[in-house]
């Protein structure tokens, strides 16, 4: 595939993992957040810890739009799909997130709800047209990488007059979250090695640019490498943070150069300030109340809004006290030293946020990783 | 007078509730278009059961049920899929798959046109694999509840005295064979899927692999310890299960694993595994390391395995796990599927 085997070459991803072995020094611990659940399913698809020298470490973040859903957002969702008028339009993933008592949409619809699995907002728009007795809600969830076609279809909703379309909207912004894991007094109090540094979204930076972490550099003294996928991407976003910590400097750096640029796409940003505000403050699974960290709909638009046309309230709850999501997004803990792994918490029947979608750090970890901690006998 | 005038019109016509229903209608659907499609001499008896010549060695049962969406897809429909499904689960025994029976469970209003074009591609299917459908069943359900059609197929076969293929014979040191290139069945079936249209030239891989089967018999004999069909849950289910039933775990290197370039760039897309897509054409043997190589020349030659390749070795694992040597170096593990394969949204 062309642009896809090429950042998968085993050759320059050893000669990678060599420098970042040569250019790290032997004394220090080098400690990587990355932000991105997308950054973790690759960390561990391709095995790419076996690349790392012992001292430098990634941590594995909270950034899966799915994982950071609050169990609450969901039972709202389970409450709006049960009512007989409602058909939910849904992105795949969300259907298995449990619920606060334990239910997912799966179960909903295997009830009798009417959710219908959708891949883009236009086929919400196609499913409001061919039903237009029904109430269509699209769940909307992402962060800014998928607001923009949220935005879209509500463009087109209005133009179309398309009254029976609504949003539950769930989108949620990156910055606000890198800032609150920055800040959280956990941060603070583990010193400055505890997270080195981070290796910054790749889609969501193909949005919104380079240029918003900038602040976050600023303030909290700490290099950020926007980065894509692939593994040689990842390879050479380390080398880059590896090199800025020995330099002692702590800018944003942009490997992913080839889809990112300072200041995003304009276009993109600018059809989700025309039909976004941004909420006071979101629920965000494993990080709680994030301030200036969601989205919904503007004053114009709030005749779209779900959560008002079916009065929808939400009730926080509580995460599970024996879960150490906390403490694994924070790189405290790594997933199986949670008491709850692979017992009671699996990808079957995820209860923290780490589990919930299968780019979370536990369920990464789960997927492809677990044999890292039992000895296997080769033959 | 218009008695003689055929009441079946396939052209034009849909299944309704009297062709279910034990009468006229009925007959005239099962000789019409079933008998039709399958012709053979133990149909033409219109018997409620088939008398049938057992031959030397062991028989093989298998049963299967198919409710693939779509019923149509690039590549075949559901109706060649359950021969050749059921003709594979008999020959994974290193058996030879001689008759099937065939149960239809068809919703009113299913269109005639389209039953003949399953019923007809279930016949070619079965001659094109010398098997025989001598026994089957026709139930018609009330619109709603079902998906159009659903087809269950038992498969009947023989096995040579001499051979016993099961998980439990695998070693630490067997080498793991596939017979070509995986996913592409997944992929042709979601690329017809309601909401994921998307273009491709991919094809399912169906097809009946009881000569290819007789074939590495013939090289390996008794060297060969295990043999399945990766179908649902591909290649990583597949070896999971012989892992936890030989009590063994599986090394696998990740570049020889076959995956053609348009399912590989499918999955990209979608945020899928192609060790987790389904198969409808290809198998997996766990076989001795000493006829590894003369198993792998036979199945090359052969028009359904020109692909195979050998990925990866049994080793001693008392976790049982699948562990791949990733390409660029680390390692990792290829776990069962947790529920259905969904797409990621980002």
């Amino acid at each position: 595939m062309k642009y896809v085997e090429e950042f998968r070459d085993r050759t320059i991803a050893q000669g990678l993992a060599r420098a970042i072995a040569d250019q790290s020094d032997p004394r220090e611990a080098y400690q990587f957040m990355e932000f991105c659940g997308g950054h973790t399913h690759a960390i561990f698809r391709y095995g790419l810890e076996d690349l790392l020298p012992a001292n430098v470490r990634m941590i594995h973040g909270p950034g899966c739009p799915v994982c950071v859903l609050p169990a609450s957002r969901i039972d709202m969702a389970i409450e709006l799909a049960n009512r007989p008028e409602v058909t939910l339009c849904i992105y795949g993933d969300l259907m298995r997130v449990p619920g606060s008592q334990g239910q997912s949409l799966l179960r909903a619809k295997s009830l009798g709800a009417d959710i219908r699995m959708v891949y883009s907002t236009l086929d919400a728009i196609r499913i409001a047209e061919q039903a237009p007795n029904r109430e269509v809600v699209f769940f909307a969830i992402g962060f800014e990488t998928t607001a923009p076609a949220t935005a879209v279809m509500i463009r087109i909703a209005a133009r179309k007059r398309l009254k029976g379309l609504s949003l539950f909207c769930n989108h949620v912004l990156t910055p606000p979250a890198m800032h609150s894991i920055l800040d959280s007094v956990d941060m603070r109090d583990v010193g400055p090695h505890e997270i080195g540094g981070f290796i910054g979204p790749a889609h969501v930076s193909t949005i919104i640019g380079t240029q918003p972490y900038e602040l976050l550099v600023e303030e909290f003294g700490r290099p950020i490498v926007i980065a894509g996928f692939e593994p040689l991407d990842m390879m050479q976003a380390i080398l880059m943070l590896v090199r800025q910590v020995n330099d002692g400097r702590h800018e944003v750096e942009n490997q992913y150069s080839r889809a990112v640029t300072r200041a995003g796409n304009r276009r993109a940003r600018e059809e989700v300030s025309d039909i976004f505000d941004v909420r006071d403050q979101f629920e965000w699974r494993g990080l709680g109340v994030v301030p200036n960290s969601g989205l919904m709909l503007k004053k114009a638009y709030a005749h779209f809004d779900a959560e008002a046309r079916f009065a929808m309230h939400e009730v926080r709850i509580a995460d599970n006290p024996a879960c150490d999501c906390g403490a694994i997004l924070r790189g405290a803990k790594k997933p199986v030293e949670c008491e709850l792994f692979g017992d009671a918490c699996t990808p079957r029947t995820p209860i923290g946020s780490c589990m919930v979608s299968s780019e979370g750090a536990c369920a990464a970890y789960w997927r492809y990783g677990r044999h890292r901690d039992y000895q296997v006998r080769a033959s | 007078m218009r008695v003689n005038k055929p009441t079946l019109d396939i052209e034009n016509g849909c299944v309704d509730l009297s062709h279910g229903s034990g009468g006229r209608d009925m007959a005239q659907l099962i000789s019409g278009l079933f008998h039709r499609a399958f012709g053979n001499e133990w149909l033409a008896r219109c018997n409620d059961q088939a008398a049938f010549d057992v031959g030397a060695g062991r028989m093989v049962m298998t049963t299967d049920a198919y409710v693939v969406s779509p019923l149509f897809f690039p590549g075949g429909n559901i109706g060649s899929l359950a021969v050749h499904g059921t003709i594979n689960d008999v020959a994974m025994a290193g058996a030879r798959p001689q008759y099937l029976s065939a149960s239809f469970i068809i919703e009113e209003g299913f269109r005639l046109l389209d039953l003949k074009s399953i019923a007809d591609s279930m016949g070619e299917a079965a001659r094109g694999a010398g098997v025989y459908i001598i026994t089957g069943d026709t139930k018609v359900v009330e619109r709603g509840k079902a998906d159009g059609l659903f087809i269950s197929t038992t498969g009947i076969g023989f096995l040579a005295d001499g051979l016993d293929l099961s998980a439990e014979k695998a070693r630490a040191g067997d080498r793991v064979l596939v017979s070509g290139s995986l996913g592409d069945h997944g992929v042709a079936i979601m690329s017809r899927r309601q909401n994921l249209a998307f273009q491709t030239q991919i094809m399912s891989d169906s097809a009946a692999l009881h000569d290819l089967v007789a074939v590495m018999v013939r090289a390996g004999g008794s060297g060969i310890r295990v043999m399945r069909d990766p179908t649902r849950g591909g290649l990583a289910a597949t070896l999971n299960e012989i892992a936890h039933q030989s009590r063994l775990g599986f090394r696998l290197q990740e570049n020889a694993i076959p995956v053609k370039l348009e399912v590989a760039a499918a999955c990209e897309l979608l945020g899928l595994d192609p060790l987790h897509l389904a198969n409808e054409g290809k198998l997996v043997a766990i076989v001795a390391p000493d006829v590894a190589e003369a198993v792998l020349v036979a199945m090359k030659a052969h028009r359904l395995g020109y692909d195979a390749v050998d990925i990866g070795e049994a080793i001693a694992d008392d976790h049982h796990f699948v562990q791949i040597a990733t390409r660029v170096g680390g390692a990792r593990i290829a776990d069962w599927l947790s529920g259905e394969q969904l797409p990621r949204i980002c």
